[in-house]
Parts: structure tokens; sequence; C-alpha cells
């Protein structure tokens, strides 16, 4: 097996509010490998999202030591953490952030952009990004014109289009009904599996963990449980179980 | 992210709020309009004058008596009566070729307001007394019949030959009443000529002048004479041979009436000597003055506007908070967002800036509303000049909001509601 596309060791994040401090991770030791499909659960609060901006180059850990791709990023500076965020990584919000007064293409070009693409290479490649999520037929239209569903997938095709080694999804379906929710996290899957693109989604929902490989759990800032998950679901194809039957499950 | 994306960029932010950005130009627009108006207006105004100047002759000199208030360059600011005045023996005197070599001609002038009459017409004008030399001294030529000549001068004739607007006024009904009789102040005068209309020029309008000999005029109309009985006059003209004798004839013509007028070694003059350049250059110095000050008076819209753009752009960072914690999450640079800002500031102020020059350009022919005779001209430097300082304010205002904008912190901004 090839080495881990990410490596964290012993990544602590405190934050400091005037006198008071907080612990948002305590010595956080985790490793992925390419075409890892992940998911992270943990109570509100426990550093999912702090885990999450570290990963993503958003932020700096306090102290330990963050490889991507080889290469130690946790203390590089700002324009090389922006540049590794444009060509390693890609982001899916809870939110899709998307710019509200451009159409999907437009959204979809934006980290070309600061790539230094050219224009027509840009729309080449967001046209077949979009059309790869399946919205082909929608890409003149502007997030206002389009479904929470449909939103979510312009924001994948976004971050995709750089080819990125991991994609990072914090609850990227917690805004979406069910079913719009069971065709991201099939996109995802398809992602992973076609592409080899690491994927890892934060979620509170246990059908959404499910459908990965591996749950790793987050409590107060630390990993207490690191799991595999024994048949992951195929989006699309398992129903959704009660959620008394899913918590024994999980 | 190149120039031209970040220009692109700014223009689509620009149109997305196209009131508002309307709104945030106003100040640059009056401000460069205002700028390149009164800066074209001094302009005309100064190449106006100039003109005039240049249409009188350069080589003129005048001698008037009493000292002007003030001998700075700068200055004939009033002139104070007082002294001896001139008279004829003074301008007589100036005729001397070898006491004066640098002098061509002599025209001395009697000038007074007088009632003239014709039929039941009548009105004040201005008449002067002058010798048949002040026709090519002054430029000064009779449309129709002729102008005072030696005989009239000779015999202390009752001729006039009258202004433009002093026919317009007393004839209504004949533009050219060459042998109709006037009475100024109630002495009878027979009409010569009619005088080719010059326009207003640089003293004054030479259109409302009736021309009478200065004899005539110094026996009956303006009757005054100074110690030694000879007839007062209120002003020499002097031409000097060339422009650049100008200079010593000045100094001959100081040298003979201080003679005349017995002015003892380091006493002042009882009399002054303007050359054509003191006034044009004294004049030019007010009105580069007056553009100066006009011209800041437009930089301050301009700096008010640029303060407006410096509060539009803070209020547009906030607003795109998220947008920019967006923009940095997929790989933008703490430049490329500052770009981004400073960019449409720019953009904002330069648009703005050419929006004002057109204005300006417009407001720059108004100035021939006041007078007809001004040529506008479009002040090239005011463009220039209001083009980069717009430039400039967008770019000097844009920086701390662009600043602010690329030092948010992307995880703060993303969560930004
Ligand atoms: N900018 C910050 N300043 C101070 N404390 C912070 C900051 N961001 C997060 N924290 C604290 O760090 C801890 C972890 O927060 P984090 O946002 O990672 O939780 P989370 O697991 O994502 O929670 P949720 O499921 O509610 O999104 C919390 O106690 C939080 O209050
Ligand atoms: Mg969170």
């Amino acid at each position: 097996m090839a080495g881990p596309v990410i490596r964290l060791e012993n990544v602590a994040r405190l934050y400091r509010l005037g006198d008071e401090e907080v612990q948002a991770l305590r010595g956080v030791s985790l490793s992925f490998y390419p075409g890892d499909m992940l998911s992270v659960m943990g109570p509100s609060g426990s550093g999912k999202s702090t885990l999450m901006n570290i990963l993503g180059c958003l932020d700096r850990p306090t102290s330990g030591s963050y490889w991507l791709d080889g290469e130690e990023v946790g203390q590089l500076k700002d324009s090389r953490l922006a540049a590794i965020r444009n060509r390693k990584i890609g982001f899916v919000f809870q939110t899709f952030n998307l710019l509200a007064r451009t159409t999907a293409l437009a959204n979809c070009e934006l980290p070309l952009i600061y790539s230094g693409m050219g224009q027509r290479e840009r729309r080449e490649r967001a046209t077949a990004a979009l059309a790869q999520v399946g919205l082909g037929e929608r890409m003149h239209h502007r997030p206002n014109e389009l479904s929470g569903g449909q939103q979510q997938r312009v924001a994948i095709a976004r971050a995709l289009i750089n080819r990125p080694a991991i994609i990072l999804a914090d609850e990227p379906t917690g805004n979406l009904d069910s079913k719009s929710g069971v065709e991201i996290l099939r996109l995802l899957q398809q992602l992973n599996q076609q592409q080899g693109i690491t994927v890892l989604i934060v979620t509170h929902d246990p059908f959404v963990a499910r459908h990965t490989q591996r749950i790793v759990r987050v409590h107060d800032g630390q990993v207490v449980g690191d799991d595999a998950v024994a048949q992951p679901l195929v989006a699309g194809e398992a129903v959704r179980p009660s959620d008394a039957a899913l918590a024994a499950t999980v | 992210m190149n120039l031209y994306e970040s220009f692109r960029l700014a223009l689509r932010a620009l149109t997305a709020n196209k009131l508002r950005a309307a709104l945030t130009m106003l100040g640059i627009i009056i401000g460069v309009g205002a700028v390149i108006t009164l800066m074209s207006a001094g302009q005309a105004v100064q190449n106006y004058v100039t003109d005039q100047f240049r249409g009188i002759g350069s080589n003129l000199l005048f001698i008037a008596p009493g000292q002007f208030a003030s001998n700075r360059r700068g200055g004939p600011a009033s002139a104070s009566t007082g002294g001896k005045g001139l008279t004829n023996g003074d301008a007589e005197a100036l005729r001397d070729p070898l006491a004066a070599p640098d002098i061509a001609m002599v025209a001395p002038e009697l000038t007074g307001a007088a009632t003239i009459k014709y039929g039941s017409e009548s009105a004040l004008f201005s008449v002067s007394g002058v010798l048949p030399e002040y026709s090519t001294l002054r430029n000064a030529y009779p449309e129709v019949g002729s102008f005072i000549n030696e005989q009239d001068q000779a015999a202390g004739s009752r001729v006039v030959a009258l202004g433009p607007d002093v026919v317009k006024k007393l004839f209504p009904e004949n533009a050219y009443p060459v042998g109709a009789i006037v009475r100024i102040d109630d002495v009878a005068f027979k009409v010569v000529g009619v005088m080719h209309a010059k326009g207003g020029s640089g003293f004054g309008n030479e259109d409302n002048v009736a021309f009478i000999p200065l004899s005539t005029a110094q026996t009956r109309i303006f009757p005054s004479r100074g110690g030694r009985g000879d007839y007062h006059v209120s002003l020499v003209y002097v031409q000097a041979v060339t422009e650049n004798r100008s200079n010593a004839a000045a100094q001959e013509i100081k040298e003979i009436i201080r003679r005349r007028h017995s002015i003892k070694p380091g006493d002042e003059d009882d009399f002054s000597v303007v050359s054509q350049a003191d006034i044009l250059s004294s004049f030019t110095d007010i009105l580069g003055a007056l553009t100066v000050f006009l011209g800041a008076i437009g930089a301050v819209s301009l700096l008010v506007g640029g303060i407006g753009i410096m509060n539009i752009m803070l209020v547009s960072v906030t607003e795109r908070t998220r947008e920019i914690g967006l923009r940095k999450a997929v790989g933008a640079r703490r430049r490329d967002i500052l770009a981004q800002f400073l960019v449409e500031s720019v953009v904002l102020a330069v648009i703005g800036g050419i929006i004002g020059i057109v204005l300006g350009a417009f407001g720059s022919q108004a100035i021939s509303l006041f007078n007809k005779d001004i040529r506008p001209v479009l002040s090239v430097n005011a463009i220039i000049l209001a083009t980069s300082v717009s430039a400039a304010v967008g770019l000097f205002f844009g920086i701390y909001p662009a600043a602010r904008a690329a030092s948010l912190d992307p995880i703060a901004a993303l969560r930004y509601e």
C-alpha cells in the first residue's frame, strides 16, 4: 500500500480567549490512505470542525505535525497554504457556500482562477465537472435557481475540479432532505471509487456514516474510536432504517 | 489571478449594484467635472486675454499720471492721482529722436465722460480726445468714413468718430450716420466716421467711445491746464521701435519726464510707465492663482469622493465576508483578495473620472455662454491630471478596505452571517 495521504501526529489546537484556554484538539494522531472514505463523528463541540480546518489547511495546529501527500504542511506560511488548498483539497460545506450572483459554471471555475488557468481551459474543466455531477443542463443557472441538492452538487463539482488529493465535507447532507442527501452520498462514493479521491465526511447522522468504510469518533478533542464499517452501504440501495435500529448498528 | 481577471471581477461586482456604484462615483464625477471645467475656463480666459493683448501690440507702453499703488511686479493695482499730471508738453518731449531714440510713436489721449445727444436720444459715453496716431497705435480703424486727421487736430475741428455701440444707441435706424450732427456736452459735432467693432478687450469696451481731436477735447469739452498753462492729457501711449527695445524706451520716458517735472534724484516718479508685458504678466498671475484656487475646490470634491469610495468599499467588504472566506478556502492568496478590491475601487474611481471628464468637456464649452468671444478650450492638462488623480484616489482610498478584506481569517469569514 502507498504511504498515507494524510498523517497527523499528536496534533493539538489550543484556542485562547483572554485568560481562558479551550483545548479543541488534544493529541490527535490519524492516518488516511489514498482511496479511503471515512466519516468523523462526535458530539457538538468535540472538535470535528477544528480538525477539518486543520486538515483543510485553513488553520494550523498549535503543536504536533501534519503531513499532506508526503509534505509537512503544518507550519507553512499563508500563501503556501493557499496554494495547497487550491491544488490538493476540495471543500464541501453544510451551507454550500456558492457565490450568489454567479452561474453554476462560474462557481465551479472559481478554484481554477487562483491556479492561474486560462479562461478556455477553465470553462472546459468546469463544464466537464458539472456534467459529471449530473448538472450538464443547469450550467448557466444561478444558485437561487437551483434546489439545495443541486447547489450541493455544484459545490462538489467545484471541490473536484482541481483533481484534489482529498475532499473534506463538513456535514454535507446536514441541510438537505434525505433523498437529496443520498444523491450527494452517491456522488461522493463515485468520486472515491472511480477516481480514488480520499473523502472525509463529518456527520452527526449514523446512516450517513454507514456509507463510509471507516468511522473516526472524536470526543472532547481526542480520538476515542477508529473502526472499519463492516459492510458499507451503497448510496441509494439501502433504505434508511429507523433511528433506533441505526443507533444499535453503529 | 492576473489583472485581467481582477478587472472582470471588479466590473461584475460593480454592475451587480449599479445604483450604489453610480452614487459612489458621484463625488468623483463632480470633482473631476469641476476640475476640468474650471481649469479649461481659466485657460480659455487666459488665451483670450493673451490674444487681446497681442492684438494691441506688445511694444506698447502707457504713461499715466500719478504712481500706481505698488511698483512690485504683479501690479498695477490702483492709480493714485496727484503730482503734476501729464501734459501735451510731456508728450511732445517724448518725440525728441535724440533723447528718446527707442520711441517710434507717441499718442496722448484725454478721456472723460460726456453726454452725447442726437435728436431725442441721449446718453453718457466715454469721449476721447486723440491724435491721428492713435489709430495706428491702438488698431482703431473706421468702418466707414474717416478717423480724426491732422487738419482736425490743427484746427480744433468739432468732428467725431463714433464707436459702433454709440451708434447703436443714438442711431437705432442708421448704422452709418456719417455727416450727422450730434451734440457732445451741448457742443455740436459732425460725425465723420464710425469705428470698426473691436469687442470688449483687456482695456474695457472700446466700442463705447467717441473719438474727437485732442485739441478740441482740451479746449471745449474737458478743459484743464497744468502749472505752465499747458493742457493736461489723461494718458500717453508710446510705441517702442521694437518689442525688445521696450525697456530702453521706458527708461528714456522716465528720464525725460522726471526732468520735465523737476523730480530730484531719489524722489519717486509722479507718473507711471507700464508696459504691455507688465499688464499681461500680472493678469496671467492673477488668473493662474484663480485657476489653482478653483482647481483646489475641485480637488476637495475629489477628496470627498474618495472618502465615499472608501466608505462603500468597507461596506462591500463586510457584505462579502463569506465570499472572501470562500475564495480563500479555494486558494485565493492575500494578494489576490487585495488586488480584487483595489482594482474594484480604482475602476470605480476611474469610471467616475471618465464620466467627469465628459461632463467637464461639456462644462468647458459653457464659458462661451458668458462671452461669445472667448473660444472654449478643453484643457488637456486637466484631463491628464483628473484621470491620474482619480485613479490615485481610488488606489489610496481602496487600500484600507482591500487590506481589511485580504487579512480576514478564512474560517471566521466562512462562518460570518
Ligand atoms: N475560534 C474559536 N475560538 C475559541 N474557541 C473555539 C473556536 N472555534 C472552536 N472553538 C471551540 O473549540 C471546540 C471545538 O469546536 P468545533 O467547532 O471543532 O466543534 P464541532 O465538533 O465541530 O461541533 P459541532 O458539531 O457543533 O459543529 C468548542 O469547544 C469550541 O467552542
Ligand atoms: Mg462543526
